[in-house]
């Protein structure tokens, strides 16, 4: 393989006279974890469904796992695996039964099915739940598996739709520990989320898509880098000392009451340097400094120039 | 392995989780068997007593009440496959190359075995309360093979309905015609003393002609016309659900 797990150009899907996909193009590493970012509608699911081999795109090219997409779709399907966006898991089968019904269908034999399940049970602990109906389960035991039946296939590349959408934060942090731990193990994953925080926490690229387009790529650093509003904030110890500092720092903004300076910067080391030494320079005294660099929800506004109120990082 | 292997394997372990389903399904087996032992006992005690037939009722009503038994079981499949629907169930099994056939299938299969064991029941309770089929061996192989018939139809288009319905609700909703509809045909009275609008209505749909066939057999006095009619009502809404049920399947992901 070429280091690169999936590589679509050129995606383009549309449903009647509406462009759900306008010419996407991806290109995923092996080994690594790609987040599509995007709120409600963007083209998130339909960009898994058409990797997935779910979804004949109208136009474009998709090779995972070195298999054309169009051509070669049971080599697709089974290098991959899929978690939707919704827990696919059966409510009136057992834990274990979901687990060992994936395990007749990918035709394991009877005791190496048996294996995998036991297996996958007790490294998502879910041993003590493994007899009871899946109508019982939480949420977060849902999704757990569900990830967990689509792992018994052993795929090298899984596709996950919004997997912590709906879940407490303690279960959104068992599922982000869960998908670390599978990209230690070698394999590459492809997640869609619709919050900025999650992409931030796990992923080592970034495509924001609005509205059937990518409006960005690059690392969370690059993304949060590639849009204005880094500042360094200055607090001070008195009224005076603001003032002071306030004519010396004439491009800054000041607060009044929170006794602040905000000055726009880049965020980087040379410009904090070039800060400092005027600070010096006038001997001001500062009693705090802070580098504040946008967070993600910032980015996604900038980037795609609307508001959106599906999106929420925290 | 090979494809057609495969696929029965598929077939099988699908088949198996939708005998599961029922199983513990208490609203699915008591639709299935329990509704209609009590429609036996309200139509044949309770109703029955006031009808005048020309024979004895419950010989009269038994063929209709089979028929209706095949209509009651099937509410809970289409909410069933449906929700494998909208929940990416099937969108799971068609990245795992489970082929559509091995789904589908399972869900027809699933929907003959047991409505085949509901209407023995039924069968078997019309006898205690005084059925007399006079029906010879062949008859009765002609008998089974409309009941079969009968449910091939309406178990492929009870899958379509449930892969093409928005939601479980509206998928449930679709056995409430196959229900109601016996009850518009010569099941418990013939469609000749019906009134106006009514009686057109019971002659012409395909639940008279089904019924009557199946008359026709258990009383040992079969009608070649009505036995043609009811075969090619079943293998048309047969077709005609599976090409759905196929079509459906295909386009929506």
């Amino acid at each position: 393989m070429n280091g690169s797990a999936i590589a679509a150009s050129g995606l383009r899907k549309a449903y009647k006279d509406k462009t759900v996909l306008d010419g996407i193009d991806l290109n995923v590493r092996t080994g690594t974890i790609f987040a599509l970012l995007g709120p409600n509608g963007a083209g998130k699911t339909t960009t898994v469904n058409v990797l997935t081999t779910l979804l004949t795109p109208d136009a474009g090219k998709v090779v995972v796992a070195g298999h054309d997409v169009a051509t070669e779709t049971k080599a697709v399907r089974a290098a991959i695996g899929v978690t939707g966006q919704f827990a696919s898991v059966d409510d009136l089968l057992t834990g274990e039964e979901n687990l060992l019904m994936m395990a007749d269908l990918l035709h394991l034999p009877k005791a190496e099915g048996k294996r995998v399940a036991g297996r996958l049970l007790e490294r998502f602990d879910l041993v003590e739940a493994a007899s009871k109906l899946v109508v019982s389960y939480s949420g977060g035991m849902r999704r757990k598996l569900d990830l967990a039946m689509t792992l018994v296939g052993d795929p090298q590349i899984i596709f996950l739709d919004e997997p912590t959408t709906g879940l407490d934060p303690r279960s959104r942090r068992t599922m982000w520990e869960i998908i670390r731990e599978l990209v230690a193990e070698g394999t590459t994953i492809f997640l869609t989320t619709q919050y900025l925080e999650e992409a931030d926490q796990l992923a080592d690229r970034i495509a924001v898509l609005d509205q059937g387009r990518l409006v960005a790529e690059g690392t969370a650093d690059e993304l949060k880098r590639r849009i204005p509003g880094s500042h360094v904030r200055l607090r001070f110890t008195d009224r005076h000392a603001l003032d002071v500092a306030a004519r010396v720092l004439h491009e800054s903004t000041r607060h009044d009451d929170e006794l602040t300076l905000r000055v726009p910067g880049d965020g980087g080391v040379r410009s904090l340097r070039a800060l400092i030494d005027r600070l010096d320079a006038h001997s001001l005294e500062v009693e705090e400094l802070s580098v504040h660099t946008p967070d993600l929800d910032d980015v996604f506004l900038a980037l795609t120039g609307h508001g959106n109120t599906e999106v929420s990082g925290r | 392995m090979n494809a057609i292997s495969a696929s029965l394997a598929d077939s099988r372990t699908m088949l198996r989780r939708n005998f599961r389903h029922t199983m513990r399904n208490p609203l699915a087996l008591f639709n299935a068997i329990i509704v209609p032992i009590f429609v036996v006992f309200l139509m044949v005690y309770v109703l029955g007593g006031a009808f005048s037939v020309g024979t004895d009722y419950v010989n009269y009503a038994t063929p209709g009440l089979i028929i209706m038994t095949i209509g009651h079981g099937i509410g809970p499949t289409a909410t069933a496959v449906n929700s494998d629907m909208t929940t990416g169930f099937i969108n799971r099994l068609r990245v795992m190359h489970v082929s559509r056939a091995a789904v589908l299938n399972a869900h027809v299969f699933e929907i003959m075995l047991r409505t085949l064991v509901a209407i023995a029941i039924i069968i078997g309770v019309a006898l205690a309360m005084g059925f007399r089929p006079a029906a010879s061996f062949p008859q009765w192989l002609g008998a089974i093979a409309i009941i079969a018939l009968t449910v091939l139809a309406i178990g492929w288009l009870t899958v379509a309905a449930g892969l093409a319905a928005k939601s479980p609700e509206s998928a449930g909703i679709f056995g409430v015609p196959l229900m109601l509809l016996p009850f518009l045909s010569s099941a418990f009275v013939p469609a000749d003393t019906m009134g106006p609008g009514a009686r057109e209505f019971a002659e012409y749909q395909p639940f008279t002609s089904i019924i009557e066939t199946l008359r026709g057999f258990l009383t040992g006095a079969p009608s070649t016309g009505t036995a043609i009619t009811a075969v090619a009502w079943c293998a048309g809404l047969s077709l005609a659900g599976y090409l759905w049920a196929r079509a459906t399947f295909t386009k929506r992901a």
